[in-house]
This record gives structure tokens, C-alpha cells and sequence, in this order.
């Protein structure tokens, strides 16, 4: 039992503190100040123990959950994301009148369910990490109650998720009914060892959950109510569900994917390849017709679920180690934008529009420039973090002989270039149209900041992170 | 083998921009002064510091020299791996003896948010020097990227009316080559891989000894991945139709830049990487490619002919000019390459100047029509004499700069064997001729004629400022002209040993079919071993 809450200690202790900052809240009037503070601590220290369990391997409560490794990478990069979101959440909740007491505590659950969907070695597990994000997910994307966009978007989200979580559950039955177990460990055994007795079932399974998850990472054909939630919900929590949701999504894909390729190879990584394909070419070129900034960046996200999928097309130790680079280059950059575009919009909807930025440098150069080393990196241009992120998915890709596929990436980034740099212009070299109006940055400028950091580090400095996931599929627990 | 001999020398230089960069980021925007000066002082420094790696550098070493290795990227072999040979390092010194100068030019005309342009201007010399000198794909990949960023807001802040169009014209060009070239790099890294014992790399020479074992049809698809970035730097004829726009819209400095240094990237990439290593695949492609080259230069000197903007004559001409180049580099012969890369200084200095001197012109008028000017020597005598020589630069005329290059590139296509059809030179050289109708007709609408325009009468001749910018590139030109030797002895030994491996490898027997079937059955062997 003690190995067990060890080898998982920084999500147990996250979702321990969960339900106490849950409790706090009902038990004190005005505690936002209070969780607040609780859920920093709480983040950080998680992020501790995650980096401390690193180096242990195995498997724990009767294999329901593993540890290190794998798991604990992510539990450090979904600490990473609570820590952004929520120090720049603390403004904009004010200026947006929504500071509730309970958003901490929420976005804590969320982060909770990540880090299991992270640790999780049955599907039982995964499923039940799923969910308890999915839920926050839906409450918080309607959080601003007197909005009808972000209603709108709450309910839009809760229907779809609660259809693709059908699709999901479905596929786990079948695979269950199939090699029966839910084990991970034994799936993979059992179907190593083949002659199944109810084989034909195995692929429907697996197919019905890829269309679960791939809900969940916004990848083609199950994007389409990305950019509504992520337009509707308010900015600091699309920032959240877009790069750690995202991160979770590809966090449950690839165990999965390295327990199930021997059943299926061929045929999965050619469908991974055509939704790959798909899903950044429908992303870039909808992100292109956006007038508004949310919408863009949502487009945007869909194609980036793209570009993280050729890793799993490659299948391969550096297809899952670029996985884990562009998830986390990806995180800077993608909350890091985010984080600016909630600094200048009010009222939920105003200044939302792309023109909105024209002449941005003159009143905010600051914010300008942030904003354009975040456009260049989502863009793949070097020295940017975004840049080896495309690098080394491409590379895996072009390895496992996926050559066409690297070429639309290719295509498909020169379109994207299009509409990053199409801000730049605006926010450089284009007039004012409408004030913007000014902004206190406060605690966000230290998540602009660590994002910032990250963005160019990871640029330069690209071979620490990737080590760390190189040295992960080195000799893999899964 | 590189020799890394005073490898520290190469790092001043090179990272002094940077440090300028850094500093004018931390300067307040108010202090204008401050900012021009700090700027101009880090890209004087920066020309004196490059000055000794010239005086160090042994004409007689083949090889890189300066050579420095540190690791940077171990998972995939990448590593801060630069050095110089005769051929970067004029290019090097070109690029810091530029810099000054745009930026002394840059003074006057800008006028609206100092602080970013020069920053911008130390962060362009920053990626220019680290393209010639890098010997690393990777970090060749960066830094050739991180030039879009500084030149695409050079274009679209400072530039002219059409400035957006141009700066995103100019951007999506160069990413599209650029992005096929990142392909190519990532296919190249993987073959060093996939050789028996071999590890993913991305280190420039060791990719040049595995080069040649690649099958041909395949070296074929990264020659042409190589080189459609590179021509569309360059800008090869039809890949041109960025450069005019961005010419026209760039400011004074920015044009200097563009035509002086940031072309000659696209023709360093061909002399580097097409041609060193992928000699095989360019002998398929050296017809195609030289007649583009000759199509460039007669069909921008043709067109140059009928500008009625100034900087659209000049911004042409450079198309025209730089067919030259390419049409030197293809010829594989020792003359060609030496007169290819001297071309390129040489352009960068009379193109340069004279986009100085229309810049001169539209400091004082703001047009840059060729009809409303006319008479301006009587008003402008110092003027007149400093456009004049740039202008003869330009044109070729022996005793100046122009006519070595071009004279050593015609000479070179003319007795090619790669080529082996004198018609390539027979007609580039009617592009001299053009180059002389199209210039001297402006230059004699401008400048002579009655000054019958109200508005030109009180012009007034060349400040101090103007004229020390133009001073050293006239030095440079009449050098070139009258002694080249100074230059020429720094590329001789690199010509003649890539020509002559080259000869070697793709014309050895003279039997190239033969070797074609050979490459091949090593292709076939190679898949079968695998």
C-alpha cells in the first residue's frame, strides 16, 4: 500500500488536496484568495514529487496505475499547465467579474484526472481520469454564467463529450470482450500470443476508441466543436483545455497505441496517417478564414493535434519522444498566446477580433513582441521551441518511411504561416483601428514570462527535454 | 580536414551582432542617439573584428580553417560546427563591411521606431554571418530561418506603400524553398543513420564523405530540394518574381542588404550544398539550370530596359546579374567557381551602391521616377560622379570590379565540360551589352539632359555622411578592378580541388553512363544489404 501511494504520491496527493480545497470553499465565504494560494502550493509541490519519482518504475493497486517515468513526466507538465493557468487566471477572473471560489479547486479535479489518465495501466483507470476531466472541462467552459457563448459552449461541449465518451466506452467493451482483460499488461500479452477467441472483435474496439480519443485531442473528423468551446469558454481556460487537454488526450493515445500496434500495424498507422494528414490541413486552412482570435488559435490547436499524431504514425521511440517535446514546446506557446489574448479582451467578447490588434506594438510593444515570438514558434520557425517540435516529428516520420505525410505537414505549415504572421502584420504593421485598452498584467506576467522562457530555452536548448524523453521510451515501462 | 587552428577568432565576429542586440533591447526607445550609435559602433567592430580571420587566413590550406565543434544537440549529432573557407570568408567580410555602411545610411531616412530597426539590422548581421559560416545542416537550417524574421519586418515597418504585400510575398517565397530544404536536411541526417554503423547526424562534412554513396535517383530529389531554396534566394529566373516587390519596398538600407548579402545566401547554398555534395545529380541538371541562368539574364536585362522606377532598373538588374553567378557555378571549371564567387562580392558592392545612390535621390525628391529627374549633374557634381562609377561598376566596365566577374564566368561556361556548348556564354554576354543600354539610358535620362523640373533645381550635392558611405565601396570596386589577385587567391585553392574531385567523380572516364549504371547497381545492393 505505502509502495503504491509512493509510486503514485504526486497524483494522490493532488486530488487529496483537491477535495480539501473543495471542503475549504464550502466551509469558508470569499476563500478564492485562500485556494488560490493552496492550489500554487499544491501544484508545485506535486511538480516536486513527480520529478522525484522519476526514476521508479512499476505498477501499482493491482496494476490499475503505473509510476515514473512516463507518468511522472506528464504529472510535471499538467502541474506546469495548472501553474500557468492559474496565475494568470487570478486577473482575468477579477477583471472579468468570475472569480469564484471554486474555480481553483476545479481546475485542481481537472488536473487530477490528467495525472491518472497519465498513470493509468487499465482501461478502468483511464476511463475514469477521462471522465473526471471531461466533467470539469464542462463546467468550466461554462463559466461564465451570463455569457450565452460560454453556455452555449458548455453544453455543446457536455453533449458531444458525453457521445464520444459512448464511442469510448463501447471500444473498451469490445477490446475487453476480445482479449479479456483490461489490463494493459495482459491485453498485450494476449494478443502477442494470438489465436483470440473472439479476434474480429479487436479492431472494432480499437477503432471505436481512437474515435473516443480522438475527440478528446480535437482531431479530425471529431474537431468540429473545438472552436465553438474554445471561442465560448473564457480565454484562460481555453488556454487550459487546449494544451493540457490536449497533452492528456495524447498521454492516454500513446500507452495505448504501444500496447495494441502489434495486433494492428499496417492498418493503424495508415489510419493514423490519413487522419493525421487530414486533421492539420482541415485546421490550418479553417484557422485561415478566422476573424476572430479565439477561433484562430482554436483552428490552430486542431491542426497542431496533427502534427502530434505523425509521432504516433511513427510509432517509434522518437516518434513518442517529439510527442512529448511539441506537447510541451507546445504548452508555452499555446497558453503563453492565450494568456495575452485574455489581457486585452473585456467583457468575454470585446476585442476578441483579429483587426482588433492592428497597431498592438505601439500601445502594448511588450505584449507585441510576446505575442510575435509565440506566432513564430506556433509556426515552426526557428529558434523557437515550436520549430524542434515539428523537427523531430518530422524526422520520426520520415524515418518510418511516412515521407508523403511529412510533405502535407510541410504544406500544411506553409498555410499555417499564413495566419500567424497575418497577426504580426496587424499588431506591426497596420494602423490602429480601436483602442485597446490598457491592462494590468500582474500575476500573469509570470506565466508570460515562464512561457516566454520556455518558448526560446526550448529553442536553443532543445536536448535536455528531449533526453528526458528519449530516456523515457529507452527502456519503457509499457 | 578542418583545421581548427585560431578557431577563437571566428567567434568574435560572429556573436558581437548578437551582444549588439542584446543591448539595444535594453536601451530606452527615447534615447535615439544612443541607439543609432551603439549600433553602429557594434557593426564597426564587428567589420574590425573579421578583419583579422582575412589576415590570418592561409590562402594555402584546402580545407575549412578556423574550425570549431561543440556539441549542442548530442540526440541527434547536431553541434555548433562552424569554420571558413575561401569562399565564406569573402563572404563573411563582405557581410561586415556591408553593415556599416546600411547602417550609416539608415541614419537619415529612418525616422519611426528606432529602437526595433536596428535591433532588427544586428539581429539580420547576426543570421548572415551564421549562414556562411555554419557547418552543420542544422544549424545552417536556423539560421538561414531566423533571417526571414528581421528582413520581413524590415520590409514591413520601413518599407514603402506596398510594404505588407511585399513582406508577406517575401516570407512565404523564401519558407516554401526553405521548407523543402528542411526536408532534405531531415533525409540526409536519417541516411547517415541508416548506413551500416552509422548514427543520425547532421554534421556537414561527415554528410559530404556519405554524399556520393547516395543512389542517384534519390540524390537527384534532395539536389532539387536543395536547390529550389536556393533559387528562389538567388532569385533564379522564373523563382524572381518576390525580389521586385521587396526591392521596391524595402528601405535604402534594407535593399542594400538584400541585394549586397542576402542573395548570395541563395548562390552560397548552390556552391555548398548542390554542388559539393551532389555533383552527380547537378550534371543532370546543368542545361536546365544554365539556361535559366541565361533566360535570368537576358530577360532581366530586357526587362530592367523598360522600368520607368529606378529602383525596379536596378532591382531587375540584379536578376540579370545574378544569372551571371549561377551560369559560373554550373560550368564546374575552376574559372567559372572563382569567377561565380567573386561575382558575388562584386555585385554586392556595385548594386549596393547603387541602390545607395537612388536612395540619395529619393532622400531629397521622394520619387523615384526616372522621368522626373533630368540635369541632376549640374546640381549635384559630387553626386554625379559617385553614381557614375557605381553605375560602370555595374555595367562591366574593365578596370572595375564588374568586369572580372563577368568576364571570369563567361570564360569559365565557354570551355565547360559539364556544359560543353558554348551558346550559354554567347548569350549571357548580350546580357552586358543590355546591362550597358539599360543603365547608361537611365543614367543619361536622370543625370544629363536640361534640368527642366522646378523641383530639382535646388537640390543639394552629397552630405559628409552620404559620401563616407559611398568612399569605401569605391575603394573596393576600382581594388577588385585593377589587382583582384587580393581576392581571387583566397578562392583559387577551393575551385580548383572541388572541380577537380568533381571531374574526378562525374566526368572521371568521361564515360558518365557508365557510372550511372554503376551508382545504380550500388543502389540496388544497398537496398538488398538492407
Amino acid at each position: 500500500m505505502i509502495q503504491d501511494l509512493l509510486l503514485t504520491a504526486p497524483f494522490t496527493f493532488l486530488s487529496a488536496m483537491a477535495i480539501i480545497a473543495m471542503v475549504v470553499d464550502a466551509l469558508i465565504k470569499n476563500s478564492a484568495r485562500i485556494t488560490f494560494l493552496f492550489s500554487v502550493i499544491t501544484l508545485i509541490v506535486s511538480g516536486i514529487l513527480a520529478i522525484a519519482t522519476f526514476g521508479q518504475h512499476g505498477i501499482g493497486f493491482n496494476g490499475m496505475v503505473t509510476g515514473g517515468g512516463f507518468a511522472s513526466y506528464f504529472d510535471v507538465l499538467f502541474s506546469l499547465g495548472g501553474l500557468l493557468t492559474i496565475f494568470a487566471a487570478r486577473s482575468y477572473l477579477q477583471r472579468e467579474g468570475i472569480e469564484h471560489d471554486e474555480f481553483y479547486s476545479l481546475v485542481l479535479f481537472a488536473i487530477g484526472g490528467m495525472m491518472l489518465i497519465g498513470h493509468s495501466n487499465n482501461l478502468l483507470s483511464l476511463f475514469i481520469g477521462i471522465e473526471i476531466m471531461s466533467v470539469v472541462f464542462y463546467v468550466l467552459s461554462g463559466y461564465m454564467r451570463s455569457s450565452v457563448a460560454s453556455v452555449e459552449a458548455s453544453l455543446k461541449y457536455f453533449l458531444l463529450g458525453a457521445f464520444s465518451t459512448g464511442f469510448l466506452v463501447y471500444g473498451m467493451a469490445l477490446i475487453y470482450g476480445a482479449t479479456g482483460s483490461m489490463d494493459y499488461n495482459h491485453i498485450a500479452m494476449n494478443i502477442t500470443r494470438g489465436s483470440l477467441p473472439l479476434e474480429s472483435l479487436l479492431p472494432i474496439g480499437i477503432a471505436l476508441m481512437v474515435i473516443g480519443l480522438s475527440f478528446k485531442a480535437a482531431a479530425f473528423p471529431f474537431h468540429q466543436w473545438a472552436p465553438d468551446v474554445y471561442q465560448g469558454a473564457p480565454t484562460i481556460v481555453t488556454a487550459f483545455m487546449s494544451t493540457a487537454g490536449k497533452a492528456a488526450a495524447f498521454a492516454a493515445f500513446m500507452p495505448m497505441i504501444m500496447v495494441l500496434m502489434p495486433a494492428a500495424t499496417a492498418k493503424l498507422q495508415m489510419t493514423f496517417a490519413v487522419l493525421s494528414a487530414a486533421t492539420m490541413l482541415i485546421g490550418n486552412i479553417s484557422a485561415l478564414a478566422q476573424s476572430n482570435i479565439k477561433r484562430m488559435l482554436a483552428f490552430s490547436s486542431v491542426a497542431h493535434a496533427g502534427y502530434l499524431m505523425m509521432g504516433l504514425v511513427a510509432g517509434s521511440q522518437s516518434g513518442y519522444s517529439g510527442i512529448m517535446f511539441y506537447l510541451t514546446s507546445y504548452m508555452f506557446m499555446q497558453i503563453g498566446s492565450f494568456i495575452i489574448v485574455g489581457l486585452l479582451e473585456r467583457r468575454g467578447e470585446e476585442h476578441l477580433e483579429i483587426s482588433d490588434y492592428a497597431g498592438l506594438s505601439k500601445k502594448h510593444p511588450v505584449l507585441a513582441a510576446f505575442m510575435t515570438i509565440f506566432m513564430f514558434s506556433l509556426a515552426g520557425i526557428p529558434p523557437f521551441a515550436g520549430f524542434f517540435g515539428k523537427y523531430y516529428l518530422f524526422t520520426a516520420a520520415i524515418d518510418a518511411g511516412y515521407l508523403w505525410l511529412t510533405i502535407i505537414a510541410v504544406l500544411s505549415s506553409i498555410i499555417s504561416v499564413y495566419f500567424y504572421i497575418g497577426l504580426i502584420v496587424k499588431m506591426y504593421f497596420n494602423e490602429p483601428e480601436k483602442e485597446m485598452p490598457d491592462t494590468e498584467i500582474g500575476l500573469s506576467g509570470m506565466s508570460l514570462v515562464i512561457t516566454i522562457a520556455g518558448v526560446i530555452i526550448l529553442g536553443i536548448m532543445p536536448s535536455g527535454i528531449l533526453s528526458i524523453a528519449n530516456a523515457i521510451f529507452g527502456h519503457s515501462s509499457h | 580536414m578542418p583545421h581548427t587552428d585560431s578557431a577563437g577568432l571566428l567567434f568574435l565576429p560572429l556573436f558581437l551582432p548578437l551582444l549588439g542586440f542584446l543591448s539595444i533591447l535594453f536601451i530606452d526607445r527615447v534615447q535615439e542617439k544612443a541607439i543609432k550609435y551603439v549600433t553602429l559602433i557594434f557593426s564597426l567592430l564587428t567589420f574590425l573584428a573579421s578583419l583579422p580571420l582575412w589576415f590570418v587566413f592561409n590562402d594555402g590550406i584546402d580545407g575549412f580553417q578556423f574550425y570549431s565543434n561543440i556539441p549542442w544537440i548530442p540526440s541527434i549529432d547536431a553541434g555548433f560546427r562552424i569554420g571558413l573557407d575561401g569562399m565564406s570568408l569573402l563572404l563573411v567580410v563582405l557581410t561586415t563591411f556591408i553593415m556599416p555602411i546600411s547602417i550609416l545610411a539608415s541614419f537619415q531616412p529612418i525616422g519611426k521606431r528606432l529602437k526595433e530597426y536596428y535591433a532588427m539590422m544586428l539581429l539580420l548581421e547576426f543570421g548572415m554571418l551564421g549562414v556562411f559560416v555554419s557547418l552543420d545542416t542544422m544549424l545552417f537550417y536556423v539560421f538561414w530561418e531566423l533571417i526571414l524574421i528581421p528582413m520581413y519586418f524590415l520590409i514591413g515597418i520601413w518599407g514603402g506603400k506596398d510594404r505588407i504585400y511585399a513582406a508577406v510575398k517575401f516570407f512565404l517565397y523564401t519558407l516554401v524553398g526553405s521548407l523543402l530544404m528542411l526536408i532534405a536536411i531531415v533525409w540526409m541526417g536519417l541516411y547517415a543513420k541508416w548506413t551500416p554503423g552509422g548514427h543520425f547526424t547532421t554534421d556537414f562534412l561527415i554528410l559530404k564523405q556519405l554524399a556520393p554513396g547516395i543512389p542517384l535517383d534519390i540524390q537527384i530529389w534532395l539536389f532539387l530540394a536543395f536547390a529550389l531554396s536556393f533559387c528562389i534566394k538567388v532569385p533564379l529566373f522564373p523563382f524572381h518574381t518576390w525580389l521586385p516587390d521587396a526591392h521596391v519596398q524595402a528601405p535604402t538600407a534594407g535593399s542594400v542588404i538584400l541585394a549586397g548579402v542576402l542573395l548570395k545566401m541563395g548562390t552560397y547554398g548552390l556552391i555548398r550544398f548542390n554542388l559539393e555534395l551532389f555533383p552527380q545529380a547537378l550534371h543532370e541538371f546543368a542545361h536546365p539550370i544554365a539556361w535559366l541562368s541565361v533566360i535570368g539574364v537576358i530577360y532581366g536585362a530586357l526587362v530592367a530596359m523598360v522600368q520607368t522606377d529606378i529602383k525596379k532598373l536596378v532591382a531587375y538588374s540584379s536578376v540579370s546579374h545574378l544569372g551571371f553567378v549561377v551560369l559560373g557555378i554550373v560550368s564546374v571549371t575552376p574559372e567559372g567557381l572563382q569567377g561565380a564567387i567573386i561575382q558575388m562580392v562584386n555585385h554586392g558592392l556595385s548594386t549596393g551602391m547603387l541602390f545607395l545612390c537612388v536612395g540619395v535621390l529619393y532622400e531629397r525628391r521622394h520619387t523615384r521616377e526616372i522621368a522626373d529627374f533630368g540635369g541632376i549633374t549640374k546640381v549635384m557634381p559630387k553626386f554625379a560622379v559617385m553614381f557614375t562609377i557605381a553605375m560602370m561598376a555595374s555595367v562591366g566596365l574593365p578596370g572595375l570590379n564588374g568586369f572580372i566577374g563577368e568576364y571570369l564566368t563567361l570564360f569559365g561556361s565557354f570551355q565547360s565540360k559539364f556544359l560543353n556548348n558554348p551558346w550559354y556564354s554567347i548569350f549571357s554576354a548580350s546580357g552586358v551589352i543590355f546591362a550597358a543600354v539599360y543603365l547608361l539610358w537611365m543614367f543619361q535620362r536622370v543625370m544629363f539632359g536640361t534640368n527642366d523640373n522646378p523641383k530639382n533645381h535646388g537640390l543639394t550635392d552629397l552630405t559628409k555622411s552620404e559620401y563616407w558611405q559611398l568612399v569605401p565601396l569605391v575603394i573596393f570596386i576600382v581594388w577588385i578592378g585593377v589587382y583582384p589577385k587580393t581576392f581571387l587567391s583566397k578562392t583559387e585553392l577551393y575551385a580548383q580541388t572541388l572541380v577537380g574531385s568533381i571531374e574526378k567523380t562525374v566526368l572521371g572516364t568521361s564515360a558518365y553512363p557508365k557510372i550511372k549504371a554503376q551508382k545504380i547497381q550500388e543502389h540496388v545492393n544497398h537496398k538488398s544489404g538492407h
